[in-house]
Formats: C-alpha cells, structure tokens, sequence
C-alpha cells in the first residue's frame, strides 16, 4: 500500500477548510452555516489524522475524537438555537440577526 | 455727609421703579423719581450754599476705599470720594436742577407711554451716573460715571426698541462715543504711568507744582503731557459729539424728547467740557493741544452752523445747533477761557433744555410731526409754547440782556488776546454767531410764522406740571446770565503775564454785539417767504418744500460725514467679514471635527451587526497576516 503524502493531504484539508469557509460567508442561511462550519470542522480532523499517520503518532486520532464530540455538542447548542430562531422571526435568515449594528 | 447722599436719592428711586416696574401706577412712579430728583436739587442747593459759605473752597467726602495700584512712584490709592469745589458745583446744579425740571416736564410727557416707569428709571440712572462723574475726585470714579452715562444715552435712544431708526441710533451713539472713550481710557493709563497719580487734585498739584516751578518738566514728560492731553481730548471729543466723532448726536434725536433735552442738550454732552476744564492743569502744559482744541471747536461750530441751516427736522436743528455751542465752549477752553467755558455751558444748559423741551411740546400738539415745512402758524395756535420758543431763541441768539449773551460774549471777548487762539478763531466765532442767528430765524420763521401746513386738529396739552418746567426753565434762561461764578479758587494761571502792550481793537465789541442783529435782518429778508403768511395776501394755500440744491441736500446729510466714514470704515469692515464669512481660523477648528466625525461614520459602517461581514473581515484579516508572515 502506497502511503499518501502528507502534502496531498494538507492540500485536500485547505481545500475543504476554505469551502467551509465560504459557505460560512456567503450562505444566508443559518442551517447552511453550520453545515458548512461541520464541512470546515472535518478539514480540520483530515489535516489531524493525516499528521498523525505521518509521524506515526497517536496524537492526531484523539485530536480528531476531541473535535467530532465538539462537533456533536456544537451541533446540539447550533439547532437549539436554529429552532428558537424560527419560532421567533418564522425564518432562518442570519442577516435578520443584526439587532447589535452601530 | 450730605455731599455723599446726593447721588443715593435718584439711585434709590430707580431702584425701585426697575424692581416694581408695570405694577406702579402713573401717578405713583412720578412721585417717586421726580420726587427723587427735587430732593437731589434741594440738597443741591444747600451744597452750594454750604459751600459758598464755607471757608475752604472746597468740601471733601470719603466714602469707602476702592482699591489701591501700584506704580514706580509708590501706591495710589483709588476711592470712592466725592470733591466738590467751584466748578463740580457748577455742574451738579445744573445736573439737578435742569435736571429736575425736565424730570418734571418727562412726567408729564411720557404719561401714557406703557413703560413709564422703565423711562423714569433710566433716566433717574443717568443723573446718578453724571453726579458721580462731575463729584468724583479720582479719574477712575470719573471713568465709571462716564461710561454709566454713556450706557443710559444708549439704553434712552433706543428706548423705543421695536423702531429700527432707534436702535440703529442708539447703537450709532454707544460705538462712536466708545471710540472716544477709549482714547480716554488709553490716556488715563498713560496719565498714571507716567505721574503715578490718578487723584484729580494731585495730579493737578504734581503738574503745577513742577511746572510752575523754575526747573520745569524735562523733555519726556513734557512729551508725555501732551499726548495725555491729547488722549484725553479724544475722550472730550467723543462725549461731545466735536468734529470728527459728532455724527451720533444727530441721529440720536431718534429717542425722546425729554431725553434729548437731559443728555444731548444740557448735560451728557457738556461732560467732554466739563472733562477739559477739570483737567485744565494737564491741557495749560500742552499749548498746541489748546489750540487744537480751540481750532476743533471753531470749525465744529461752523459746520455745525452750517449743517442746521438745512435741516428739515426740528429736533435735528436743535441737535446740530448744541453742537455748535459745546464748539464755543470748546474754542474758549482752547483759548483758556476756562470760567467763561463753564459758565457757557451752564446758560447753554438752560436754554437749550428749555428749546428741546418746548419743541417737544410743540411736537406733541402735532401728532409727532417733526418736520419744520409741515409746521408753520403756531404763533397764533400756541401762544404761550411760542412765546418760550422766542425766549430760547434769542438766548441761542444772544441777544443783549439774556444769558446766553452774557456767557457768549464772554468767550468771545477773551478769543482776540489769547495765546493759543487769537484774531481768526475770533472771526469764527463771530461768522458762527451770525450762522447761529440765521438758522434760529429760519426755524422760527418755518414753525411758528407763515401758513399753517397741517391738517389735524392740534392736541393741547395743558398740563401744568409741563408749562411750569418750561416757566422756570425760561426764567433761568433770560436770568442766568445774572449769576456770577468765582472759580478763581478752580483754575490755574500759570504765571501773572506782563500785560500785553498791543489793546484789542476797539471795534471788537461792536462787532461781537451787532453781529446777531446782522443776523436778523439778513433772514427777515432772505427768509420773507417762510414767514409772510401767503394764505392772507393771495388767498392760495401755497406748500413750501426743502431747498432741492445740491449744497442743501449735502448740509442736512450733516456735510457727509456719515458717506464718509460709511465708505472709510463700515464698507471696508463689512467687505473684510463678508469676506471671512467662513472664518478661517474657525475653519482649521472644524476640520478636527470633520475628521472625528469621518471616522465616527467609518466605525458605524463597520458595527453594521452582520455577522457574515465579521467573518469574512475576520477571514481576510487572517489571510493577510499569514501572507504577511510568509512573504
């Protein structure tokens, strides 16, 4: 088996960390933005677990265990949040969430 | 101590006018401030009783000290303390006595004005402020009456607030006699910077003492001496309404009549008069600024003379007229006729208020007409107002046997000989008296002779608390000339000159005497269509109208003065604001401002509660430090 190098890896965690991203800020959604924040969370887990197969350390399979029980309680406080949002403004666009504007 | 309660009788009364105002009745506020001021000019008298009386020529009273200033020569002290000598009881006679007269005949005039009582006080402020002025001993407390004075003038003229002429006078008044009363603070601090006293009579002594003396005053201080005298005069000119500061007076006939007749006929104008003669010391060691003074007064009172020959407004005639008498008693201060300056400007006192206060009256009967062409026949209509008109006129006139002859020919008959003026100041003096007689007669003429030019009916006043002011005040006029004032305790001669070998001319007096006589007779003729009742010869109402010349138009625009310093001063004033509209400073100012509200609206944008915006700022901001860090 042909191992990956760890800048092919570093290359698809940029790529996805940057797509999140965007959807982040261009999705007007909010139920979007946290998928795409998921998408950005999972770049991140890839650049981690493919350090650690790199070095050969276990170090970056736990990070990774960290980040998907963060991503679950996240998610958990995220729709929370989302259904109290559309009880209250009956939709789940971000930008009706400005009340803090200068 | 009645010295010190003098100025405290009118003081109290308006206090108490100002604080009651609207909610004194008519009655009640006349009581109290023309009862006020026959308290101060009963006490008045018993003043100069006392003092005529006394052994000392003078009475001496301490109030309360002011503050002291200290200079190179040691500490002056400043009080409030009053001097009365023969000359300061002079002025306060005629400050209250003349006052009270008019006081008297005000009541009576203003009685259905709805801020009677508002009237009454200003004018009871303005005795108190002259009496400080002619009793102060120090030229501090001077300064203070002279500037109250000059705050009463103002708030008078105006006192008619909601009429445009008015206040535009009356800020006219207050900016140019400001002028001049810098120029006099400015010699006051010169004065004590160079003497060290502000004492009248130390400074007096000082002057005379080393003056008088066999070393006399070195170079610098005589220097000094005579810029002082001539700061001074600035001050005097001011007050005075003297050529080049006159042009207020005129136009200061915009307040009422009672006013005219207290502060720009009998006393606020007379104290640049009063000013020169208390400080005669100071002007004996300046000889050129004597005869700059005597010079001033003449041609004052030639353009003066000149200026009312055409005027229309009867009030206007009366103005430029007082001009030209304080120009009298200018030229004889000048010529160092001192007591008969003084006793000028007391005549001058009476009969000029008893003008303004009858032309007032007159004025009255006609609805507030003031024009002398839409006047004529009152003779006949207002006997008893034109009698006392006459009186005043041949006081004016100086006819022999009236005061104002005496005091005139006073002043004339010492011109000729004087030092500091001489031979062609006397011939001003005589080409003003003929001026003088003229223009009375064309006022007289136009007013009281002639067709009658009004429509309504007159409205007679028969009060007599008017007609008997203007008695008293005729009586004085026609006998004042009786009283004789000492004031060889007052001024100063500098040395017992050696006679004069050259005697005037005999013709002088002659002259001098048959001059308003020439007068008289020039107008009886030149004038014959004013005073010839038309109506009677062809039965046709014919209407007479201002002279349409040239020369005639300029002389009632007051010789052009006004276009003058309109052109000199206001216009280029006015160009440099219009200009600096946008003042510049203002502007490096604003621009602070425009910057922290630039940035203010910069920060408001970026707080624009968008979450996404903060993300992608928050993104980019990443991107750059990173690209920062690698590059």
């Amino acid at each position: 088996m042909t191992t990956i190098p760890l800048f092919h890896v570093l290359v698809l965690s940029s790529l996805l960390f940057a797509i999140g991203f965007i959807g982040v800020v261009a999705r007007k959604n909010t139920l979007f933005i946290l998928m795409s924040l998921e998408v950005m969370l999972n770049a991140v887990g890839v650049a981690f677990i493919g350090a650690g197969s790199a070095w050969q350390q276990a170090d970056g399979q736990v990070m990774f265990i960290l980040i998907l029980t963060l991503a679950a309680a996240e998610v958990a406080v995220g729709l929370a949040l989302l259904i109290r949002m559309q009880k209250k403004y009956r939709s789940l666009d971000i930008d009706l969430l400005n009340e803090m504007r200068g | 101590m009645l010295l010190a309660s003098l100025p405290f009788y009118p003081l109290v009364s308006f206090l108490l006018l100002i604080l009651f105002a609207k909610r004194l009745s008519w009655r009640l506020a006349s009581a109290i401030s023309v009862g006020a001021m026959a308290l101060t000019a009963l006490v008045c008298g018993l003043l100069v009783f006392e003092l005529s009386n006394s052994s000392s020529h003078f009475i001496n009273v301490d109030l309360w000290h002011w503050f002291s200033l200290s200079s190179q020569q040691g500490m002056a002290e400043v009080n409030v303390s009053f001097y009365l000598d023969g000359l300061s009881a002079v002025m306060i006679s005629v400050v209250s006595g003349v006052g009270f007269l008019i006081h008297l005949f005000a009541a009576a005039y203003m009685k259905g004005d709805a801020n009677f009582s508002r009237f009454m006080a200003y004018m009871n402020l303005f005795i108190v402020a002259m009496l400080i002025l002619v009793l102060a001993d120090n030229l501090v407390l001077l300064y203070l009456g002279w500037e109250g004075v000059g705050l009463c003038s103002f708030l008078l003229i105006g006192f008619w607030y909601q009429e445009q002429a008015n206040v535009l006078a009356a800020r006219k008044a207050f900016i140019v006699t400001r002028i001049g009363d810098t120029s006099m603070a400015i010699g006051l601090f010169w004065l004590f910077s160079s003497f060290g006293q502000l004492n009248i009579t130390a400074v007096s002594e000082l002057i005379q003492g080393v003056g008088g003396s066999e070393i006399g005053f070195s170079l610098q201080e005589s220097t000094d001496i005579y810029w002082i005298a001539l700061l001074l005069l600035g001050g005097a000119v001011g007050k005075s309404a003297q050529l080049p500061l006159q042009t207020w007076l005129p136009d200061a006939m915009a307040g009422p009549t009672p006013v005219s007749a207290l502060i720009h006929a009998a006393t606020m104008v007379t104290a640049g008069v009063y000013l020169i003669a208390r400080m005669h010391s100071v002007f004996l060691f300046a000889p050129e600024v004597m005869n700059y003074v005597a010079w001033l007064g003449a041609i004052t009172l030639l353009l003066a003379g000149l200026a009312a020959l055409a005027q229309t407004d009867i009030k206007r005639v009366l103005a430029y007229s007082t001009m030209s008498q304080i120009g009298y008693m200018m030229l004889a201060l000048g010529a160092g006729a001192w007591s008969a300056g003084v006793f000028h400007l007391m005549t001058h006192a009476f009969f000029k208020a008893l003008l303004f206060l009858t032309a007032g009256a007159v004025i009255l009967a006609l609805h507030h007409q003031q024009n002398i062409f839409k006047m004529g026949g009152l003779l006949k209509r207002l006997p008893f107002e034109s009698a006392l008109f006459v009186v005043g006129l041949i006081c004016l006139m100086a006819l022999p046997g009236t005061s104002g002859f005496f005091s005139k020919e006073a002043i004339i008959a010492e011109l000729w000989l004087s030092t500091t003026a001489g031979p062609a100041l006397w011939w001003c003096a005589i080409v003003g008296a003929l001026l003088t007689s003229i223009y009375s007669c064309r006022l007289f003429f136009l007013a009281f002779l002639g067709n009658e030019r009004f429509s309504e009916e007159l409205h007679i006043e028969k009060a007599s608390l008017m007609r008997s002011a203007l008695l008293i005040l005729a009586l004085l006029s026609l006998f004042g000339g009786l009283i004789s004032l000492d004031f060889s305790e007052v001024f100063f001669k500098i040395k017992a000159e050696e006679l004069i070998s050259v005697n005037e001319p005999l013709w002088l007096h002659t002259i001098a005497i048959a001059t308003p006589f020439v007068g008289i007779l020039f107008s009886w003729f030149y004038f014959k269509n004013y005073r010839v009742d038309s109506n009677l010869e062809d039965g046709i109402k014919t209407n007479l109208t201002a002279s349409k010349h040239r020369f005639a138009i300029f002389c009632r625009n007051g010789l052009g003065f006004d276009s003058l310093y309109d052109a000199l001063l206001i216009k280029p004033y006015q160009l440099l604001a219009k200009l600096n509209r946008r003042d510049f400073i203002d502007q490096a100012m604003m621009s602070t401002a425009w910057y922290v509200g630039l940035w203010h609206d910069v920060m408001t944008m970026i707080q624009n509660g968008s979450l996404r915006w903060y993300l992608a700022a928050f993104g980019l901001a990443i991107m750059a430090l990173v690209g920062v860090s690698i590059l």
